[in-house]
């Protein structure tokens, strides 16, 4: 068996919160060029700790911007219908290419009153979406690239409580609103919203009082850090996406079943990029689809082969073992008379087709805070 | 009861012409989670390096290869209804199989402790 160790690399950039990483024992890992936190305590805890109290996430590596000006030429790029953006409001929305291809998820909020769009990408694409976003903006709007803050995740059914110790009017949030809120004279950029499928709070911080902001939130009982291994592992379960697996340029949103984040209005212009492909693609029905699949035995893996009465029906995107759910859940791109709820497939591991279930997603019911 | 080390972390307990076979606290610290482990048939045979058993964590997948030659006459049932023995007890109950083996000579090139604790420091 090879020795699976952390494999350190001397060019990949370190969060501001990395000194408190190494500090507080994990074991780090690259990731979308970063040197991020694998694991802390172990990933099932910290999985299992999340979904019962509360866990603080880095998630600095993702990138952020401030989007001022002509809001009509960004929206061009993306599903959201931002005229109906509220100050106060997020929502999630995807960056199309021209076949209607997902060139990333992210999320487009506005926090700053009436001052712009704060935009929140994904890692390993951001530098390909903030060069589409500026060069396609040029002369209408303003992109500034936000390198001077960490963003972290307080997840979990006590990140409210938590949070609010804190912050208390961050803590009135409901889910996908958004504010600029004062932690001990710092600015600080508040979403109640995340990845793992719980109540909680993303959290854009100045780089220079990220530590000290991480610390104050880890000095409660409550909470615990929790590393990028428990990340995938929460989300996977509760049915979300992750870029560059479970959807990616070659991929529309009604082959990823994401035809959620494309704003009714936006359907009806057809104006957002690819919208002649997409809704044709909608009406036709896609020859394949993203469904989860749940199995028993060893979990299948991102790559695994699907198939049915023999024929290679599709192929599995993300795969794990869900703490919650107690065994094997992934998600699969099939073909779509497949593509149904409680259908029996085999998913091929190390050469034995194994039986597997294409199961409703999320596996473990979102609970998302919606108001009183 | 002598005990050898394969340089892929695996533990050979060594008796009379049989081994029991399984990995080293220090692989499984490595691994995370156990959340399955995939062993061999009773009676299936394997030359040493063959791809013996799987062990799943919750991050990855990872081969287990026989250390010595050899047919397997116990496989660990418990592992089925308790993957995590093997984070909680590598060295005993955490067992994987029992191999008979069919030349005892290649115990003479795996580790002693001594040597295995070097090889992971």
């Amino acid at each position: 068996m090879p020795a699976t160790g952390p494999e350190f690399m001397t060019d990949t950039l370190q969060t501001p919160l990395f000194d408190l990483h190494v500090e507080l024992g994990a074991k780090m890992t690259p990731f979308a060029g970063y040197d991020m936190p694998l694991q802390y305590q172990g990933i099932m805890a910290e999985h299992n700790h999340t979904r019962d109290a509360a866990g603080l996430f880095d998630v600095s590596h993702m990138g952020q911007a401030h989007y001022t000006g002509d809001e009509a030429a960004l929206e061009k790029l993306i599903t959201a219908d931002l005229s109906a953006l509220k100050p106060g409001e997020q929502k999630y929305t995807l960056l199309l290419n021209d076949e209607g291809g997902i060139r990333d998820d992210l999320m487009v909020s506005r926090p700053f009153g009436d001052d712009g769009l704060f935009l929140v990408v994904n890692a390993a694409t951001k530098g390909a979406d903030f060069a589409h976003i500026a060069s396609n903006t040029a002369g209408k709007g303003e992109l500034r690239l936000i390198e001077d803050r960490a963003l972290i995740a307080l997840q979990g059914p006590k990140a409210a409580d938590a949070f609010g110790a804190l912050v208390p009017s961050a803590a009135k949030m409901i889910f996908m609103q958004c504010g600029v809120f004062d932690l001990d004279g710092s600015d600080i950029y508040v979403s109640r919203s995340g990845y793992t499928g719980e109540d909680g709070f993303e959290i854009s911080i100045p780089a220079d009082k990220a530590a000290e902001i991480a610390r104050k939130i880890l000095a409660d009982d409550r909470v615990k850090p929790i590393g990028l291994g428990a990340r995938d592992s929460l989300r996977l379960e509760s049915g979300l996406c992750l870029y560059g697996h479970d959807m990616n340029e070659e991929t529309t949103p009604v082959e990823a079943t994401l035809m959620w984040a494309i704003a009714k209005p936006r359907r009806e212009r057809l104006d957002f990029p690819g919208a002649a492909r997409v809704m044709q693609m909608f009406a036709d029905k896609p020859a394949r689809k993203r469904v989860g699949f749940t199995m028993a035995g060893a979990p299948a893996r991102e790559g695994a082969e699907i198939v049915k009465d023999g024929e290679i029906i599709g192929v599995v995107t993300s795969g794990g073992f869900g703490p919650t759910v107690g065994g094997p859940v992934g998600m699969a791109y099939i073909d779509r008379e497949h593509a149904v709820a409680d259908t029996d497939i085999e998913i091929v591991l190390r050469g034995k087709a194994r039986p597997a279930k294409v199961t409703k997603m999320p596996f473990v019911q979102q609970r998302y805070y919606r108001g009183e | 009861m002598s005990v050898k080390y394969t340089k892929d972390h695996e533990w050979v307990k060594i008796d009379g012409d049989t081994v029991t076979v399984g990995i080293t606290a220090y692989a499984a610290e490595q691994l995370g989670d156990v959340v399955f482990v995939e062993l061999p048939d009773v009676g299936k045979t394997f030359d040493q390096g063959d791809e013996m058993a799987v062990v799943e964590s919750v991050k990855a997948a990872s081969e287990v290869y026989a250390p010595v030659s050899g047919e397997v006459v116990a496989a660990n049932s418990n592992l089925e209804g308790e993957p995590e023995k093997v984070n909680e007890s590598a060295d005993t109950d955490g067992w994987f199989v029992k191999l008979k083996l069919t030349d005892k000579s290649q115990l003479d090139d795996l580790m002693d402790e001594a040597a295995y604790a070097a090889h992971i420091s």
